[in-house]
């Protein structure tokens, strides 16, 4: 049993918590994800670490409500256990093996969108421990939707905020946001990480190529043992196929087939899942997040 | 009674049990397992003890089972077998001890599987124990997998009196007794969960949620957490795929994703949280004992299914048993076919599947007849769903993990075949990880040849 150490609402549908798990918090790095239980009969829920304490044997995620497993979770408080954490599972983000002095010659845009800010901040705060800035942008429907800006801005050179509506920060997606840096502000980056809803990824990626900027992408297919025994999580990228638990989550961007990722993310989504999202956001509902498969 | 035959066990009947996933074969009773047992002769080399591979006495258990004395039979089959219940019934007897029995030249062998079910069923029920070590020896050691291979060797090192950890990644132990094989023949919490505790009982202890590669490796049990020696019983989980267009269609699974869904998962009940897909129509492409168990799956869940096999029904690698419960519950099986492509509807699910009719050509290197293709004689089976079993492979997350630790080119883990010590020093391996997938009775004798190692090995150590 893990013991949740500490919860907080972020934003509405996104919950923060701390669990003690000392084996995943000695051994886990950035770019990495954990599986979790709520009850003894309840499903695999991956996540991405968020943060970690080394020291006092913590690790922290980050989710977003979309279905019965999520919304069960969230009703989860301090002092009460998880069954099942297991982790740390995939690769760690491929910088963390890199030559430090050479990591260091490079500038990096970390590209973020919604709840996929919590998966960005561990790998900017490493880069910060390394001693090295790298920019943030970070995207949002809307200004009540903006997560771990504070602890963003600790570790960040410069953040970008931008939402949808205008309603905070920059107005317009983070693909206008990477182009105009590039286009109009004069930045120049050899690296960007881009991690998201699918569709935002895809779209991160198609700005990135044309300004010919490496990218990475944090994949989220649907998963059941993460260990590579199931096959469930396979993608193709650049024509091979791979197991998004093993080989990633992380991968080229460029190379991905976005198309065919969000097409299998959709294998289990019911009419009804889809009609839940759909009252949840209310008039925040644009059906192309990746979640819901769409409207029709 | 027939001397020549084996005394009939019942079974649920297939139309019913085709709808439902309930144990399919129900098991001797007392008065039917003492008329079995009559039938052997007690051979004085007892032949089919050579056909075990962990050498259970078979004669002298069967000759308590003639007698009645069921739980002293039990504790004949527990000196050499830590999980009788599962092997009873998922061993395969026909090629093994039956194999070998004398009553079986001229009629029927004596049905030992059934009769070492009988007896390890009736000890569950009676809550009979294996027996614990008296003694302590202050050494630990390290089991990776909570599989067959590493329960046995975690129980035969526990016998002894050793400090032993198993190391799971899963939430459940059991390996591919839990997520691989169906509730329908074998049974979780009635057999599988019982007899793995009664391993534990004997003062294992076991941390599921553990992937060794990953949260720690054999280099940190060793140095950093006081392990003294490791065994791996990793298996071999690493899914194979064709490799043909649209085989990432929706609606196409590795049969490991669709068992471990129904199995671990339980999906297949109606409660469960965790969704699988119920085809209309499905098609299981392989032959082996993993696709009987997808396609008997499916079929409970609802679906019309075929299994396709490039060979004919002679060369199908799985049990004669599986094919023929199979066969009554309704499989459809279009043999001497083999797909060339799965097409998919503008939304990316399977709509069918494009196929080859196929003959068998000379014997190939392995002996087996090759099959070819039949130019001009591609059809399309229409399907929403196919599943996969093509086979696995030992997974790389630990050998690529740890220094020194020699695998051959099928990823297999290089081992001595008469000790399992491995090319790294104070690690052991055995079963599926060593000889890619195999048996459940080939890997616990994998697991057993490793303990005896291992505790020479340490027994030679100054302490
Ligand atoms: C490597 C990885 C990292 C992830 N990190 C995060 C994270 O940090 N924060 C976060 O909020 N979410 C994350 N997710 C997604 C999260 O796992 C799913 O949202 C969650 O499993 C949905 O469960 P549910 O029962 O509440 O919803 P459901 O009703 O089951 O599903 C809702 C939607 O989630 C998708 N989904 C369902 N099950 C899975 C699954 N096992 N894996 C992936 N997608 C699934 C479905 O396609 C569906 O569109 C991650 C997924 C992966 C694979
Ligand atoms: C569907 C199916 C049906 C079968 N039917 C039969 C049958 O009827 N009769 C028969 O004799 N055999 C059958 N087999 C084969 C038999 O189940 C296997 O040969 C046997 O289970 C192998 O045992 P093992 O202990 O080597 O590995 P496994 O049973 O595969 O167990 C390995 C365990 O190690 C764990 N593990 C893997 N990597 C790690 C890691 N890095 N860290 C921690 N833990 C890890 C896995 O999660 C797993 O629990 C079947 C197999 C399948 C898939
Ligand atoms: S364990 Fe298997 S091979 Fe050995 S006696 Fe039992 S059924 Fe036969
Ligand atoms: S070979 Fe057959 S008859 Fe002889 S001892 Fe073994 S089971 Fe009995
Ligand atoms: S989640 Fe099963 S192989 Fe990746």
């Amino acid at each position: 049993m893990y013991q949740i150490t500490k919860t907080e609402e972020l934003a509405a549908n996104i919950y923060y918590m701390e669990v003690k798990a000392k084996r995943v918090a000695k051994s886990c790095e950035p770019g990495q994800f954990v599986i979790v239980r709520t009850s003894k009969d309840g499903e695999r829920i991956p996540l991405t670490i968020c943060d970690y304490d080394r020291v006092n044997g913590t690790v922290s995620i980050v989710f977003q409500i979309v279905g019965g497993a999520t919304q069960f979770m969230s009703t989860l408080k301090e002092g009460d256990h998880f069954v099942d954490f297991v982790g740390p599972l995939g690769c760690a983000s491929e910088f963390v093996h890199e030559d430090i002095e050479e990591l260091k010659k490079k500038k990096i845009l970390f590209v973020a969108g919604g709840v996929g800010t919590a998966p960005v901040y561990p790998q900017v705060k490493w880069l910060k421990q390394h001693g090295i800035d790298a920019d943030v942008i970070v995207g949002a429907k809307t200004k009540d939707l903006v997560i771990l800006e504070d602890k963003m801005k600790a570790v960040a050179g410069t953040l970008y905020i931008t939402t949808d509506d205008g309603s905070y920060g920059r107005h317009g997606l983070v693909t206008q946001v990477i182009k105009d840096l590039v286009e109009k502000e004069g930045k120049q980056y050899d690296l960007c990480v881009a991690i998201g809803p699918m569709i935002m990824m895809k779209f991160a990626a198609m700005t990135t190529k044309e300004l010919q900027i490496p990218t990475i992408v944090s994949l989220n297919p649907i998963m059941v043992d993460g260990t590579g025994m199931c096959g469930a999580c396979r993608v193709t990228v650049g024509n091979e196929v791979k197991f998004a638990c093993v080989d990633g989550p992380e991968f080229d961007g460029h190379l991905v087939d976005f198309d065919q990722a969000m097409k299998r993310q959709q294998i289990y989504k019911t009419i009804e899942g889809r009609e839940m999202l759909k009252a949840q956001e209310g008039d925040k509902h644009h059906g192309g997040c990746g979640h819901c498969g769409g409207d029709e | 009674m027939d001397v020549l035959k084996k005394v009939p066990i019942s079974e649920q009947d297939a139309k019913i049990r085709a709808t439902n996933f309930e144990e399919v074969c129900l098991g001797y009773t007392l008065e039917e397992a003492m008329m079995e047992a009559e039938r052997c002769i007690n051979c004085k080399n007892a032949p089919c003890r050579n056909g075990c591979p962990v050498s259970i006495d078979i004669p002298a258990f069967i000759q308590k089972v003639k007698a009645g004395e069921v739980e002293a039979a039990y504790h004949i089959i527990n000196e050499s077998s830590a999980l009788p219940s599962v092997c009873g019934r998922v061993c395969p007897q026909e090629t093994q001890c039956e194999e070998r029995c004398i009553r079986g030249i001229k009629g029927e062998p004596v049905s030992i599987g059934k009769l070492e079910r009988f007896v390890a069923d009736w000890a569950l029920e009676h809550g009979i124990k294996p027996e614990k070590a008296k003694n302590k020896i202050d050494k630990k050691v390290a089991v990776i997998g909570c599989g067959p291979a590493g329960i046995t060797c975690a129980g035969d090192l526990a016998k002894l009196g050793y400090d032993v950890t198993i190391f799971e990644a899963l939430h459940e132990p059991g390996g591919v007794l839990v997520y691989g094989i169906p509730e329908f023949r074998l049974p979780k919490e009635k057999v599988v969960r019982k007899e793995i505790d009664n391993v534990l009982s004997l003062g294992v202890k076991i941390e599921t949620d553990v992937v060794i590669g990953k949260a720690t490796t054999i280099d940190e049990l060793l140095e950093e957490e006081g392990f003294d020696a490791v065994f791996i019983g990793s298996g071999a989980g690493l899914p194979k795929f064709m490799g043909i267009p649209g085989e990432q269609s929706n609606g196409v699974f590795s049969a490991n994703e669709y068992l471990t869904r129904s199995n671990l998962m339980k999906a297949f009940k109606e409660d469960s949280t965790t969704p699988i897909m119920r085809g209309k129509k499905v098609a299981v492409v392989g032959g082996g004992n993993v696709a009987m168990d997808a396609a008997r799956t499916a079929l409970r869940l609802g679906a019309e299914t075929h299994i396709v096999y490039r060979r004919s029904e002679e060369e199908l690698p799985a049990r004669v048993e599986e094919v023929h419960h199979a066969k009554e519950e309704g499989i459809i099986f279009d043999l001497l076919t083999n797909p060339i492509e799965i097409q998919a509807d503008e939304n990316g699910w399977v709509k069918g599947m494009k196929c080859i009719k196929m003959e068998l050509g000379e014997p190939d290197a392995s002996g087996r007849r090759k099959p070819v293709e039949i130019e001009g004689s591609e059809f399309v089976m229409d399907l929403d769903m196919v599943i996969m079993s093509l086979g696995t492979s030992p997974n790389p997350l630990i050998s690529s993990t740890t220094k020194g630790l020699e695998t051959n080119r099928y990823k297999c883990i290089v081992v001595e075949e008469e000790t399992g010590k491995t090319t790294k020093d104070r690690v052991y391996a055995g079963g599926d990880a060593v000889t890619g997938a195999a048996t459940v009775i080939l890997a616990m004798g994998a697991g057993k040849t490793a303990a005896k190692a291992m505790h020479e090995y340490l027994s030679s150590l100054e302490s």
